[in-house]
């Protein structure tokens, strides 16, 4: 169940932690994959860990233009395009009286808009295959909001609408859109949080524990399989139960 | 027949999956041969990609029959 043999995937914040993840795991079920991010140096190290199927291309996001060119670049280093997962994302936290406007718009173009150009340049080739898997990392705060974060869960609330959206343009031709909606993940944020800070979020988690990029991964692999060619639309919540949607 | 018609032809029967002989010139894309909307916008975009040119979304309302697609397209190329 859930082969990705023979399947090609653009993962983009590959260099992060949950993008490292869903990248390694994509790879592990047999996908040949390309991996995109800022920092070109721990791209040359995740592609050497990995090994054979892999490809790294280097993107900025904040660059309309390259992020245009980026899936068309990776079909044509893999030889096809099946899967595409928007990760990528930042965070410019405030509460948002003292809100720039910056702040606001960075974190928009970054999250949302660079997820509205990537599937816009993948589906071209995902119609015509009459296959295809679009995956946008979105997040449990894009449902359920978090003071300080108001340009952040707007663009992951954005990011669920527009795959719906999406999702239902092109369900009959075959094509999925999907979000998995991570809750509280470890990572080296959480790790330098003190005992009552960590406390204080694991109350609210009946898992109890944080979640890890694995826990994501193996999510993105579910959706980006033939298995789930009828789950459409959707937003797998994996959170350890902190919100139940 | 010119080679703009010929052409044409070729993208919509391999696209639509239809009988190259029903696809004349007056035929609608819709009404005679089965595209949906969103058939008519991959058309469009496959158009544009074989004669390397720009069709506005204001003229690819107006492409709704194969005659029509050969019209714009000879007049935008020729």
């Amino acid at each position: 169940m859930f082969s990705l043999e023979g399947k090609t995937a653009l993962v983009t914040g590959a260099t992060g932690g949950i993008g490292g993840a869903i990248a390694r795991t994509l790879h592990a079920q047999g996908a040949t994959v390309t991996i995109s991010g800022t920092r070109q140096e721990k791209l040359d190290e995740l592609k050497a860990e990995l090994g054979e199927r892999v490809h790294a291309i280097a993107c900025n996001l904040d660059d309309g233009e390259a992020v245009d060119a980026l899936p068309k670049q990776a079909a044509e280093a893999m030889g096809g395009l099946d899967i595409l997962v928007a990760n990528a994302g930042i965070t410019k936290d405030g509460l948002l009286m003292r809100m720039k406007d910056e702040d606001w718009q960075q974190v928009l173009k970054i999250n949302l808009e660079s997820y509205f150009r990537l599937s816009r340049a993948a589906l071209r080739g995902m119609m015509k295959a009459r296959h295809g898997r679009i995956i946008g990392i979105t997040s449990v705060v894009g449902v359920m909001g978090n003071p300080g974060q108001a340009n952040y869960c707007a663009s992951k609330a954005g990011m669920i609408g527009f795959t719906k959206s999406l999702a239902q343009e092109v369900a009959a031709r075959g094509v999925t859109a999907n979000c998995v909606a991570p809750g509280f993940i470890a990572s080296p944020m959480t790790d330098a949080l003190n005992d009552q800070q960590r406390e204080a979020i694991l109350s609210k988690i009946p898992a109890n524990d944080l979640g890890s990029g694995e826990d994501i991964a193996a999510a993105v692999a579910y959706l980006a399989s033939d298995e789930a060619h009828y789950v459409t639309g959707q937003t797998l919540h994996v959170n350890g139960g902190m919100a139940m949607i | 027949m010119s080679d703009v018609l010929a052409r044409v032809k070729k993208i919509v029967v391999e696209h639509l999956d239809v009988e190259e002989d029903k696809v004349t010139e007056s035929a609608s894309f819709i009404d005679d041969l089965g595209a949906d909307s969103l058939d008519n916008v991959e058309l469009v975009m496959a158009f544009e990609e074989e004669f390397d040119i720009e069709i506005p979304d204001d003229a690819a309302e107006h492409i709704q029959t194969v005659g029509a697609a050969v019209k714009f397209i000879s007049e935008k190329t020729g």
